[in-house]
């Protein structure tokens, strides 16, 4: 366990044993938040004290859970509360951990959230892959309608939820929350014109909170234990602990949950035993393939949303991948693009036909045909795409591209080196096209 | 035609959803239907679609939207390996290429000759800290060496069950 955290706030399984067990849970103050929130608290004063415990989205955007969950209509029926457990972003493995060994915390913190804005049915939306990950849980969720903390009049207060669990079918674009609404809905999963916001006309056009697994993860510390409690962790705008899947080029990969702020060095070096071999940093991808990628000279940049964006990259979903001195920066942006290249849903042309230029241009520079030529190209078709795409996927697509640019055109350069520029511009990119 | 337990599993899976969003249920009916020959039929699609009150076109373009329903016959086995950003940085290409040579199917994925096994190269599953890692019909095997696969094939080869092969590792 790292050095800065006596005791994890959500990866309680790291310090207690079975605590997928309902029993050990409960031992643990397990349910205990929830019993708080239906006997002493109206559901305002939830939304209200995790608006002021300060946790923020920890899916990617960062935005203040409690803050969501104002923004849900009181008189419109019913509610939905959504999970997002779509995790596919490269990199990521944090809300898989939670979901089949802590599961109950998640399950507790979708009931005191449901119970906040008036949900009394709820979906947990998992990726397709994730069919071995819903065993664990769904025992859980049967579990805990035996010992009455789900079903109807939960514990005699009248409140009443029902979780479901729902698998999607393997595309990364439902991680896109109006994406995943159409995909529940048994649509394409394409994202939604927006507004009218999930908030408002969400799942089944109803008014819908969708939060990530870890966010929900958090709330039930904050009820049980209060803000001040809270706040003790992370900085004042990036309070509490987030869970950070560090892998790639280090000897011990894996999560760690640190308080926000926590510096990135002490992610590498402490939790991660430092680079293989010893090697240097070369680059640093935050937040999974949708990074902008940091020089190594960026290790002591603090964990925290504001930090990380001051450096020029963002937190992200905190899935910190490694690049070491070993590895080839123009072959690591064109293992990006293979992806999203395989991911764009097709729905707007800037990302369809950009991500589809984007590999062509790569694969012709890694294979070693690619010239200078090509290298701006590489630059024109980010600029075109940026500010253009219908979602957010297409926008992840920009900023890898650009730092590793800017971090890496020596190495561009040299792949390119010798290699005369085509007398007739594209035409081959153009066959490969058609 | 919907067997009698098919028939039992949709009506469970329907209950998670409103009695007017029965569509909702197009995914989890889908992967019911898949079962049958582990790949779609113009026939298990026709099910589908009449199950939910959906047009078959509708369902096809849902199958063709995502990756995993195929239309075309596979292996018993579907073999997915990451070979994704963060897996590839520890070695998970090459770890995917010597083992379709090991399996006799080029170094870029297919079915073997028995038809027990389709080899793939996939994105990342988020078991990206237990590289090289795989999926085999979606359950989990992970930080593998090449003996171990090995293992894990020859044992399935054998016909021992895929659960019973996947509590070990
Ligand atoms: S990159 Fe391979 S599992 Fe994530």
């Amino acid at each position: 366990m790292s050095k800065v955290l006596d005791r994890h706030l959500i990866f309680r399984h790291r310090d207690i044993e079975n605590i997928q067990n309902i029993d050990t849970y409960i031992k643990d103050d397990g349910y205990s938040a929830l019993k708080k929130a239906l006997k002493e608290m109206k559901p305002v004063d939830v939304t209200n004290e995790v608006k002021s415990a300060g946790l923020r989205g920890r899916g990617g955007a960062g935005f203040p859970a409690g803050v969501k969950w104002s923004f849900i209509p009181k008189d419109i029926f019913p509610k939905y509360v959504v999970v997002n457990a779509d995790e596919s972003e490269p990199g990521t493995f944090k809300d898989r951990e939670i979901m089949e060994k802590n599961p109950h915390l998640l399950l507790e913190g979708i009931a005191l959230c449901a119970y906040a804005v008036g949900a009394s049915a709820s979906y947990i939306y998992g990726r397709g892959e994730f069919l071995s990950t819903f065993r664990p849980l769904q025992q859980a969720i049967d579990d805990a309608y035996k010992h009455g903390f789900l079903g109807e009049n939960i514990l005699g207060s009248g409140f009443s939820l029902d979780i479901r669990l729902h698998l999607g079918a393997g595309a990364y674009i439902c991680g896109e929350e109006t994406a995943l609404l159409n995909s529940l809905e048994g649509l394409m999963g394409q994202p939604r014109n927006r507004p009218p916001f999930p908030a408002v006309a969400g799942l089944y056009a109803k008014p819908t909170v969708i939060n990530n697994v870890e966010t929900l993860s958090g709330v039930p510390y904050i009820i049980l234990n209060g803000i001040d409690a809270y706040r003790k962790y992370g900085t004042d705008r990036s309070p509490g602990t987030k869970i950070f899947s560090l892998s790639g080029r280090v000897n011990r990969p894996g999560n760690y949950e640190l308080p926000l702020g926590t510096p990135l060095r002490h992610l590498v070096e402490e939790c991660g035993g430092g680079v293989i071999d010893g090697k240097q940093v070369k680059g640093i991808l935050p937040s999974g393939a949708a990074s902008s990628i940091m020089g190594g000279d960026k290790l002591d940049t603090h964990l925290d949303y504001e930090s990380m964006v001051e450096a020029g990259s963002m937190l992200g979903s905190g899935s910190v991948i490694i690049l070491d001195e070993t590895i080839n920066g123009v072959w690591a942006a064109k293992k990006n693009i293979d992806f999203f290249r395989h991911e764009s849903c097709g729905k707007c042309s800037p990302c369809r036909e950009g991500t589809h230029w984007l590999k062509s241009v790569y694969t012709k520079i890694v294979d070693g045909h690619g010239t200078k030529q090509d290298v701006d190209m590489l630059g024109t078709i980010i600029g075109q795409m940026e500010g253009n795409c219908f979602c957010p996927l297409g926008e992840f697509v920009v900023p890898g591209v650009r730092t590793s640019l800017g971090l890496y055109m020596d190495e561009y350069l040299e792949m390119v080196a010798g290699n005369e520029e085509a007398s007739q511009p594209q035409k081959d990119l153009i066959h490969t096209f058609f | 035609m919907w067997s009698e337990k098919e028939r039992q599993e949709l009506d469970k899976i329907l209950e998670k959803y409103p009695p007017d969003r029965k569509m909702s249920a197009v995914l989890p009916a889908l992967y019911v239907v898949q079962r049958r020959k582990n790949y779609l039929t113009d026939d298990d699609i026709k099910d589908v679609a009449e199950a939910l009150d959906v047009t078959v076109t509708h369902v096809h373009s849902v199958i063709g939207f995502y990756t995993l329903f195929r239309k075309e016959p596979t292996g018993k086995y579907m073999v997915q390996v990451c070979t994704d950003l963060p897996c590839a940085l520890r070695g998970a290409e090459d770890f995917y290429h010597r083992l379709c040579e090991r399996m006799e199917i080029g170094s870029h994925g297919g079915t073997t000759d028995d038809d027990l096994f389709t080899v793939e190269g996939v994105v990342c599953i988020a078991a990206c800290d237990k590289a090289p890692c795989m999926q085999i019909n979606l359950e989990f095997f992970e930080s593998l060496t090449d003996d171990q696969i090995d293992e894990v094939i020859k044992r399935l080869r054998q016909g021992e069950s895929l659960t019973a092969v996947a509590a070990n590792y």
